[in-house]
């Protein structure tokens, strides 16, 4: 059970004088129940990828493969695939539609051919999921606070119950609150059901605290794919590509600098506390 | 698949015609689009297709990108035909069950056809060639005669622009809907008329809301910048002919008139 990207490549605008190389030979493999994130500058190509994975856009060349099999073959069943793997675009409050939140977050699953009951069901369970209250379950989607909207279009992908949850940049515009509660919701999600998460975002900070697994994009191609920690240690290089390490990692390295002997490869703020207060209690 | 439209759409390229002054340009594309009402026989529209191909070959502009803006019409293009194939009276050709065509309505569909696609490939020249920008400004100088009459000529150009603007940015947005309602297992691609037209609701909703919503920043972005309208505002780059546009004029006129000779000797 896992998602093989197999030598990728992508190129928009065909064969006209504006083609852009958007992907160039990936090689991933993605196995169940892992958290990940998908880090790259703006342009770097990660939309472009997390599209790949659920067939939205078929490779220039290469092929994807799916528990096995390849999601391009003829005779592959692609809204399948799309309820397994389950895509949260950027800014997902803009394709809100119905009349009430409910109705809405019901739009995925009733496209899958449930029953109604089996529909509504997964609906409030998934709108329980990220944290919404009953209260605005039968108001216009289009009346609620932007993060409110937000959580109602991350439902709406959930109650398909993927197998992969992919959110590209889900705390795009949201105050530093509404960006810690969808964050702490998501790894929360992860926590109790065990699918896998591909969390996209151009910040380190956002996901440094929460994934096990850092891929980093540059132009198209991908520039280290490791943990955090080890991702972290080539701090120069990420700022030379338009990203930066996490805070602390700047903080470890300039003590390190002075020669106060702590770990620099730390990568979340309570690990650097402990760390630091160890070795001033050491001393 | 909706980006293939290329109305509206600008092709960044070194060449006379997109050098050529906008005014030139917008009323070339009327005499053209008139000429080709004008001319009534086979020899005018040859020499319609010559003008055409003389201008796409000095644009620059690869023909593909032409042929694609003629995609969105091929429907409209098909309906048009077969009225005018089987609805036409006279002399019977080919009778098909209760269907006749008749010389008269093949030559009209055959007409009809090469006009319009003539018509759409004409125009996309020039929105091709041309920024909005310089296309609003020609068009305001072009129309200025009309404030006599009260026409709010500036008002009107504007909004053309801001029109022609959105064209690319709602075709993206509306790329972007689609995919995400997809993901969420939309299908607006089978079932029959009436389910694909109920398909469309999740994907108008959200495009009309985004539509409203980006007229408002951009009114409220402009207003801003203290726009006012056309009052006493003034041009950074007055647009102003050149010796090139006065030739291009000269060989408009030659090409209308030929058209014209056409019309009335042949």
């Amino acid at each position: 059970m896992s998602l093989i990207l197999d030598h990728v490549n992508y190129i928009y605008g065909g064969d006209t004088a504006l083609a852009v190389h958007a992907l160039k030979d990936i090689n991933l493999v993605i196995p169940d129940g892992q958290f990940i994130g998908l880090i790259g500058h703006t342009g770097s190509g990660k939309s472009t990828l997390v599209q790949h994975l659920n067939g939205l856009i078929k490779p220039t060349s290469g092929s994807i493969y799916y528990n096995g099999e390849d999601i391009h073959a003829q005779d592959y069943d692609k809204k399948k695939l799309r309820s397994k793997v389950g895509l949260v675009f950027q800014y997902p409050e803009h394709q809100l539609f119905e009349i009430d939140v409910f109705k809405d977050v019901c739009f995925g699953p009733k496209n899958l051919g449930l029953s109604r009951q089996e529909t509504e069901l997964r609906a409030y369970a998934a709108l329980k999921q990220v944290g919404l209250e009953d209260e605005y379950f039968y108001q216009s989607p289009f009346d609620l606070s932007g993060g409110q909207k937000r959580r109602v279009a991350i439902a709406g992908v959930l109650a398909m119950k993927p197998e992969i949850l992919i959110l590209d940049e889900p705390t795009a515009g949201l105050d530093p609150k509404g960006r810690d509660e969808i964050l702490d919701q998501i790894a929360q999600l992860k926590e109790e059901t065990g699918i896998t998460v591909i969390l996209v975002s151009h910040s380190m900070e956002d996901v440094a605290k929460y994934v096990e697994r850092i891929i980093v994009m540059n132009q198209g191609s991908i520039l280290y794919d490791d943990v955090p920690r080890e991702v972290f240690k080539h701090y120069k290089e990420l700022e030379q590509v338009g990203l930066a390490a996490p805070q602390v990692t700047y903080i470890m390295q300039a003590l390190a600098g002075r020669g106060i002997p702590v770990r620099t490869d730390v990568t979340t703020i309570e690990e650097a506390r402990q760390e630091i207060c160890s070795k001033f209690l050491q001393k | 698949m909706i980006r293939d439209i290329t109305l509206g759409q600008y092709y960044q390229a070194d060449s006379v015609i997109h050098k050529l002054d906008p005014r030139v340009k917008l009323t070339a594309t009327l005499g053209f689009i008139i000429s080709l009402f004008v001319v009534q026989s086979w020899i005018g529209y040859v020499a319609a297709a010559v003008f055409l191909a003389v201008v796409i070959k000095l644009s620059k502009v690869p023909f593909g990108y032409m042929v694609k803006g003629m995609k969105a019409i091929v429907f409209i293009l098909m309906i048009t035909v077969v009225f005018n194939l089987f609805l036409t009276p006279g002399e019977p050709l080919v009778t098909l069950w209760k269907l006749t065509i008749t010389k008269e309505g093949a030559r009209t569909a055959a007409m009809m056809a090469v006009r319009l696609s003539f018509l759409i490939v004409g125009s996309s020249v020039m929105t091709l060639t041309t920024t909005p920008n310089s296309l609003t400004d020609g068009l305001e100088k072009l129309m200025r005669p009309l404030k006599i009459f009260k026409v709010p000529v500036h008002e009107v150009a504007m909004m053309m622009s801001i029109a022609l603007r959105f064209i690319p940015i709602l075709l993206e947005e509306t790329d972007k809907i689609m995919k995400a309602q997809i993901a969420r297992g939309a299908d607006f691609e089978s079932g029959n008329l009436i389910k694909k037209a109920r398909a469309m609701v999740p994907l108008l909703v959200p495009l009309f809301i985004s539509a409203f919503r980006r007229a408002n920043d951009l009114a409220m972005a402009m207003e801003a910048r203290c726009y006012r309208g056309g009052e006493n505002r003034t041009k950074m780059k007055p647009l102003q002919y050149k010796g090139r546009d006065r030739i291009a004029y000269g060989v408009l006129f030659a090409y209308f008139a030929g058209c014209v000779l056409i019309r009335v000797y042949l």
